[in-house]
């Protein structure tokens, strides 16, 4: 909704602010002047709703804030004002956001950039808050974009990356953040909120353009077609999501000359890695603790560090690889489980072995599933983690000895 | 044919009402041709489902020595070319437009050159082939003698065409289906109905078989073709241009669908606006003078208007291959009156003045709607 911010708000400088991941989100739904936000309590996305009402509430922020009767509506709802032009939020966690799973298919399907997050957690059964990225993750080849945030500032910032990433006509995909229940989204750091002209700079009007649903621009979307049309359809939405890699890094470098933060990737977020033998990957708020273990083990000599991956889907295969292919070994951190999957890895190890495949020069690489249903990743299971890649790098793991369980009671 | 290892037959048949007869046709080729030790396969285009009344569909039964040439004929899943195409209603001469494909296809359009077209019809060869499309290359066209079978999907009423095609089968593709397995094959089918054979019997004897050489049958219909655009022509977001006010679908017409059309008597309507509120199509335009003009193009033939109207004898349908174009009518009456109403009265069988219909006119039934030859 147009509403004068600046007299609303009256910030005319950046601020800092003590937020939640959660709050940190509504603060972003009010800076992207968001038009509609659908509902539906789930913990912890609930916290995103109660932060937003609040806002609502306070007369900070005007958006139509619609609670659904399920998170299934709740997805059709925003789905459906996207494509009559409204900028939108949602969102939801764990088996709520399975709940929304066939409007999740067809937003995607239909090209219509939904921005939501994902608030990560456990899939029941057992029921569960704590989190697992295998909500996220179930949507990984249906088109949408899948960011991780690692603090409540980068939530807020990623939001911001989200609109302006998935709006853009070459992409016009929706966006699912990815916030570690808990960790992120329920504890608060200081964040800093941006200025509405900085994020005005950034962040243009969603404009659909000749896609917009309305009267005065006849069209039918979402038509049932056969097989002489559908494989058109998907090759358009790969290309789409080819073309995001591309507009991450315009964004990227835009976000950072605007508002000075970022990082130097737009993809890797990468700690003590310049000589560093061993590393380990993950995403979300696990490298904290990793990044803890790594200074503690850099004391006593050894050469390790972290990547962080930022973006799961577009995957920055390039990027990524050129990273990677400089260790010795590579310990990959799921957060998520793939039953059955090659060598009972998780999904990210998977990924990235896929990815380095064709290298000629390439990583030994280690899987871990760790921190499943928000169990902390302490400093033994860390050092842990980073003893078995070392031994991996000097090949000393026993041959198909490839993915290990951290931390679990045998 | 003589030395194939495999023959493919398809049905093509009207969409909902005839599913049942198509499928127990290419179920009883199968199992026909298995009495002869051959094996097959017989099966719906998938494509065509959800089927719509009346929408021209296709069931095909592929049929060879072993299983080895069984697959070899089903790499492609659909047959691109048939050996014999069978249309269980004669009206589908006018060509075939599929959920399954975009625009509208002559009936022989998949007929292996030399092959056969089979067509259930009281009319006669001559007849049928000047509705269908003219030939690109020769043909066998065969009338199997019977109406255009609606014995229904969920209750079937048996009619017995599924047997007199069997017999006309047992005819042009003897290698395949003796005469003897096909009566097997209807005995096995009909659950034991001594009656059936003498159908079988009756398909092979009365089924007329003509030659047909390229250039052969009507250059009148229309061309309805079109090519695809690949993805990066395509607009992104699945979006489907709207038609403009006043604009019909150039894509898809629907009027290989209609196996009856309505013919309008102009001036007994009473412009009470009943056929263009409830055609389901919208096909009707409104007229300067404020009568209803259809619009064959998009016509499908449902009959609701004839069924809504309120006047008698004011929309009569007529089948269809009584007509051999789409043009619509209302000019004609425009510009000669007498001229439009002997038309009327020819076509539908019904006196165009409702007060000269006098003592000797028809009362009440329903008006000519079968064959005019």
């Amino acid at each position: 909704m147009a509403i004068d911010t600046k007299q609303r708000e009256g910030s005319e400088v950046e601020v800092e602010q003590l937020a939640t991941g959660c709050e940190a989100i509504a603060e972003a739904i009010r800076l992207a002047d968001v038009d509609v936000m659908a509902a539906y309590p789930i913990r912890p996305y609930d916290g995103v709703m109660q932060a937003a009402a609040k806002l609502i509430a306070a007369g900070k922020m005007d958006v139509e804030y619609i609670v659904a009767d399920g998170e299934h509506s709740q997805f059709e709802i925003v789905k459906h004002a996207c494509a009559v032009g409204s900028r939108v939020f949602v969102g939801s966690s764990g088996v709520g956001w399975f709940y929304a799973f066939e409007a999740i298919a067809v937003t995607a399907g239909l090209r219509l950039p939904v921005v939501a997050i994902c608030g990560n957690r456990a899939l029941d059964d057992p029921g569960a808050f704590g989190t697992e990225h295998n909500d996220s993750l179930a949507c990984r080849d249906l088109g949408w974009l899948l960011p991780w945030a690692e603090t409540a500032q980068e939530a807020l910032d990623l939001s911001l990356m989200a609109w302006r990433v998935g709006e853009d006509k070459r992409v016009s995909l929706p966006v699912a953040i990815g916030l570690d229940g808990a960790f992120l989204t329920h504890s608060q750091h200081i964040v800093k909120i941006p200025t509405q002209q900085a994020v005005n700079a950034f962040l243009p009007k969603f404009d659909l353009g000749d896609r917009l649903l309305h009267p005065d621009n006849p069209i039918t979307i979402a038509p049932q077609v056969d097989q002489d049309w559908l494989m058109e359809i998907r090759r358009q939405n790969d290309n789409a999501m080819r073309q995001a890699l591309t507009v991450i890094r315009e964004a990227h470098a835009d976000f950072k000359r605007i508002f000075g933060r970022g990082g130097e990737s737009p993809f890797l977020d990468e700690y003590m890695t310049e000589d560093a033998e061993v590393v380990v990957v993950g995403q979300g708020t696990l490298a904290l603790p990793m990044k803890v273990a790594i200074r503690r083990l850099r004391a006593q000599g050894r050469k390790v560090g972290l990547v962080r991956l930022k973006w799961f889907r577009p995957f920055p295969t390039e990027e990524l690889v050129k990273s990677l292919s400089r260790f010795k070994a590579v310990g990959v951190i799921d957060r998520d489980y793939s039953f059955g999957s090659p060598y009972y890895g998780g999904v990210l190890y998977n990924e990235i072995r896929s990815a380095l495949y064709s290298q000629q020069k390439r990583p030994v690489i280690v899987g871990f599933i760790a921190g499943l249903g928000g169990r902390e990743i302490e400093q033994p299971m860390a050092t842990e983690i980073f003893e078995k890649t070392e031994a991996a790098a000097k090949g000393d793991l026993a041959k198909g000895d490839v993915c290990h369980w951290i931390g679990v009671r045998e | 044919m003589a030395e194939a290892k495999s023959i493919s037959i398809e049905v093509v048949y009207r969409g909902i009402f005839q599913k049942t007869l198509a499928q127990r046709i290419c179920r009883s080729v199968v199992l026909a041709a298995r009495k002869k030790g051959h094996t097959g396969t017989a099966f719906a285009r998938y494509g065509d489902s959800p089927e719509r009344n009346g929408v021209p569909a296709k069931q095909f039964a592929v049929v060879a020595v072993n299983e080895i040439e069984l697959e070899a004929s089903m790499a492609k899943y659909e047959p691109a070319v048939v050996d014999i195409s069978i249309a269980v209603d004669d009206t589908l001469a006018k060509g075939v437009e599929s959920w399954a494909w975009y625009g509208r296809q002559p009936l022989w359009k998949p007929v292996a050159p030399n092959g056969f077209l089979l067509v259930t019809s009281e009319k006669t060869p001559d007849a049928v082939l000047a509705q269908t499309d003219a030939a690109e290359r020769p043909y066998t066209l065969g009338i199997i003698p019977g109406g255009a079978s609606f014995a229904g999907l969920w209750v079937y009423k048996d009619d017995h065409t599924d047997y007199r095609v069997l017999g006309a089968l047992a005819k042009v593709a003897p290698q395949w289906m003796s005469l003897e397995a096909a009566k097997d094959a209807a005995l096995d089918l009909s659950k034991g109905d001594k009656t059936v054979a003498a159908s079988v019997q009756y398909g092979f004897d009365a089924t007329v078989l003509r030659k047909v050489k390229p250039g052969e049958g009507t250059k009148g219909h229309e061309k309805l073709q079109f090519d695809k655009p690949g993805w990066t022509k395509m607009r992104p977001g699945i979006v489907v241009e709207a038609r403009k006010p006043g604009e019909r679908n150039p894509q898809y017409k629907k009027y290989t669908a209609r196996t009856m059309r309505p013919v309008v008597n102009f001036d007994t309507c009473i412009k009470c606006t009943m056929c263009w509120l409830d055609c389901p199509d919208e096909c009707f335009e409104v007229t300067p003078e404020g009568h209803y003009e259809v619009v064959y193009q998009a016509c499908i033939g449902c009959g609701i208007c004839a069924q809504v109207c309120p006047v008698k004898d004011c929309i009569v349908m007529v089948d269809e291959l009584k007509f051999t174009d789409n043009a619509d009518k209302w000019q004609l009456w425009k510009k000669d009156r007498p001229g439009y109403n002997a038309w009327f009265e020819k076509m539908s069988g019904v006196p165009a003045d409702p007060k000269a219909a006098g003592a000797g006119a028809p009362v009440g039934g329903s008006p000519a709607t079968g064959g005019e030859d």
